[in-house]
């Protein structure tokens, strides 16, 4: 279709606009071309993230207070069970691969597109199927699900609210993530232009490399996971029945086998996003390219092994819980790997401070402090007493609310010129970056703290001393949100009046910049010789 | 609409990385078996006995063959023979049907004995009995849903052959059906020993 259609140059709006006999809405929702997919994934995301928000919101203005009765208790049940369902299946997992992944992929390697374009359409379409079930799943039936988002047995299957719907929407939501990693996977093996050799792969590329790899292997375990609970309540199977010979312990193992490398799919694209940022603000190669490459795979490939952490509490025996606890320990390593060759990059370059860069710091400070709480729940014995207490929920914000979160954000702020060919107002991006920098930690660390008190999550009301807590928490949550309205309203205002941005505004030296913003339909007018790496910058014009 | 490039090698590569992800699929019902059989394994080695072995064998007997037939149509194709290929593909397909309406028998004969989830009989059972057939459904049961969707994709293919969509120089559509078919064939080649031989 538009495909091979319009070559470099033919038109200033680039993929942007579409041809003549072909404009309007069809010419976005049934394009093959991957910049488009990746758009209106990105459009998605963003109108499902703030529905999640808007739930956070309203659940946090709800705990403000004890005893308030803004909510009641069956309602507040299914808020934090739809607000996770939304932010985890529909907003986090597709996130950077499904809409910066799908624009920047073949970009970066040189590739008219991806190795199966309608295939990667098809994608988008059950992403879409899997929202609306979604959505018929909290407004029909006896209710929204109530289980939390992780639907565990026995409750899930007694529920009378609509779960058995809700299910199938997270099944249709993995099949999609399932192609979209097939896809990237067959797209780097096969269309890597002439001399764009695993070495010269930009390390996003390999962040959704080791990621699609993640997606392929663990998801399908997702999916048989939500079909038996399906098939548990619809045919009555009994298989996690403790009452019929059942156990639910299974499915706890089942579910995190997935759910915790599903963890890797959220964050290791923000990764790859961070290593591409820093080297073009630090004006330096990037430190220690071999090592970041490698330690997401090895963050893939281990991290498929320590699910049982999250059980140390469900009954396991001690020697697993050791193995678990000790596995947990070794997949910090890489990560860290990565924290120390981002920091060393930094170090002694020629640091220029832009809002991109300013989303990478962000990013940095709040992964460490969500990664090293994360180990004090990794080990066992610290574990028994922060389980299933606020201080997960504020480890997993931290992690991928303020990792994959400020990752996405720093992504969006990075591509903005390259997707729109426009730039927003900076001053105005970097004081949004502030503000939700601060509306993160005051909504969030509180949380540590009253986890550490005993605060358990998903409770609907607490006793008096936890109230000066939860009332920070709550302030924090709309500093937060004037953030994030902040940095929505500059990206719009910059889409639709930002000045000329120029092929390539901040010196980086990928292939993407090497294209006129927006890039053209087709990509590349003819397919590039790569020979220089991703980090081999010209000299800074800013210095001449 | 024809694809912007022919990838032979990635359209193979693809097909390799779904075949994983149905493995995984089922891994995680293998995964409940033999948690279960471990658990259970007297109450599974009686529940099995029930199990008629003899049409179960007929069943990985038709499989077998299918596949058989379904590799000699894609050499078929590919030394140009297309009314052979489609014959072949024909026969793929009576055979998978073959499989469905032997395998509708044996769990029509289990229903009139009150052997379904959830059963007042079968709740009268000792608890790994009831479990034994639960995942006795739960998998053969996904397992027919394939052999079922490769009744529809094989069929698919044969109209995409007559049409000449699939022809001797690019046959990879043909070839990774086969691969599919291969795949539901190889799971089954692990359920009947599963449930009726080494219980
Ligand atoms: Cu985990």
């Amino acid at each position: 279709m538009s495909l091979t259609g319009i070559k470099a140059g033919a038109s200033p709006r680039g993929f942007l606009s579409s041809p003549q006999d072909a404009g309007g809405l069809r010419s976005w929702i049934f394009s093959t071309d991957h910049k488009r997919i990746g758009l209106l994934y990105l459009a998605c995301i963003l109108t499902l993230f703030a529905a999640g928000v808007a739930l956070g919101l309203i659940m946090r203005l709800k705990l403000i207070t004890p005893g308030n009765d803004l909510l009641a208790p069956q309602t507040y049940n299914a808020v934090f069970t739809v607000h996770g369902v939304i932010m985890i299946f529909l907003v986090v997992i597709p996130s950077i691969p499904a809409s910066f992944g799908n624009i920047l992929l073949p970009l970066h390697i040189g590739a008219e597109d991806v190795s199966f374009p309608r295939l990667n359409l098809f994608s988008w379409w059950l992403y879409l199927t899997g929202a609306v079930v979604a959505l018929v799943s909290i407004f029909t039936g006896s209710g929204a699900p109530d289980t939390g988002w992780t639907f565990y047995v026995p409750f899930s299957e007694r529920t009378t609210t609509n779960v058995s719907v809700a299910v199938m929407a997270v099944f249709i939501l993995g099949f999609s993530s399932i192609l979209t990693g097939l896809n990237f996977i067959t797209t780097i093996h096969q269309l890597r232009a002439p001399g764009m050799t695993w070495r010269r792969l930009s390390l996003f590329v390999w962040s959704l490399y080791a990621t699609a790899w993640v997606q392929v292997l663990a998801t399908p375990i997702l999916g048989i996971t939500v079909l038996l609970v399906f098939a548990e309540r619809v045919l009555n199977l009994g298989l996690f029945d403790p009452g019929r010979g059942g156990d639910p312990l299974l499915y706890q193992h089942l579910f995190w086998i997935y759910s915790h490398p599903a963890v890797y799919i959220m964050i290791l694209p923000a990764m790859g996003v961070i290593s591409d940022i820093i080297p073009v603000f630090a004006r330096k190669r990037i430190f220690g390219y071999n090592m970041i490459a490698f330690s997401s795979l090895t963050i893939a490939s281990v991290g498929s092994l320590v699910w049982a952490h999250h059980m140390f509490t469900s009954g396991m025996s001690d020697l697993a819980v050791l193995v678990f606890s000790f596995l947990t320990f070794i997949v910090a390593v890489p990560s860290a790997i990565k924290i120390f060759n981002w920091l060393s990059t930094l170090y002694k370059g020629s640091i220029i401070v832009e809002p991109p860069l300013l989303f990478t710091l962000g990013f940095i400070w709040m992964f460490s402090v969500g990664g090293l709480t994360g180990l004090i729940q990794g080990a066992a014995g610290a574990d028994i007493h922060v389980h299933d207490t606020y201080f997960i929920v504020a480890h997993f914000h931290y992690v991928i609310f303020g990792g994959t979160g400020l990752g996405m954000f720093a992504a969006m702020h990075f591509w903005f010129p390259k997707i729109f060919g426009r730039m927003y107002n900076r001053r105005t991006a970097a004081a949004a970056f502030w503000i939700i920098l601060l509306g993160m930690n005051v909504l969030y660390f509180p949380m540590f703290i009253l986890g550490l008190m005993g605060m358990p999550r998903r409770y609907y009301d607490y006793p008096a001393q936890f109230a000066q807590g939860q009332l920070i928490s709550t302030v924090g949550s709309w500093i937060l949100a004037m953030g994030l309205a902040l940095m929505f309203y500059n990206l719009y205002a910059g889409v639709r009046r930002g000045a000329a941005a120029g092929p390539n505004p901040w010196g980086a030296a990928t292939l993407e910049w090497t294209l006129p913003s927006p890039p053209p339909s087709g990509n590349f007018a003819e397919i590039p010789e790569v020979e220089k790496g991703p980090y081999d910058f010209a000299p800074d014009p800013r210095h001449d | 609409m024809i694809e912007a490039h022919k990838d032979y090698a990635g359209a193979k590569l693809g097909m390799w990385l779904f075949l994983f992800t149905e493995v995984v699929l089922f891994g995680g019902l293998f995964l409940l078996y033999s948690a279960y059989l471990h658990r259970y394994h007297l109450d599974f080695h009686h529940a099995a006995r029930n199990l008629d072995t003899f049409l179960g064998g007929a069943n990985t007997i038709i499989l077998i063959t299918s596949s058989f037939f379904m590799a000699m149509s894609i050499t078929a194709l590919q030394l140009g023979r297309r009314g052979r290929c489609l014959g072949l593909l024909a026969l793929t397909v009576l055979m998978a049907l073959g499989f469905l309406a032997n395998k509708a028998i044996e769990w029509w004969a289990k229903f009139e004995h009150g052997i379904f989830p959830g059963s007042e009989h079968l709740r009268a059972l000792p608890q790994g009995e009831e479990i034994f057939y639960s995942l006795y459904f739960a998998m053969t049961g996904l397992h027919g849903i394939h052999v079922l969707l490769g009744v529809g994709i094989l069929s698919f293919v044969m109209i995409l052959v007559r049409r000449g969509r699939v022809r001797q120089e690019d046959f990879v559509i043909l070839e990774n059906s086969g691969l599919y078919w291969h795949l539901v064939d190889l799971i089954w080649i692990f359920l009947f020993p599963l449930f009726y031989l080494i219980t």
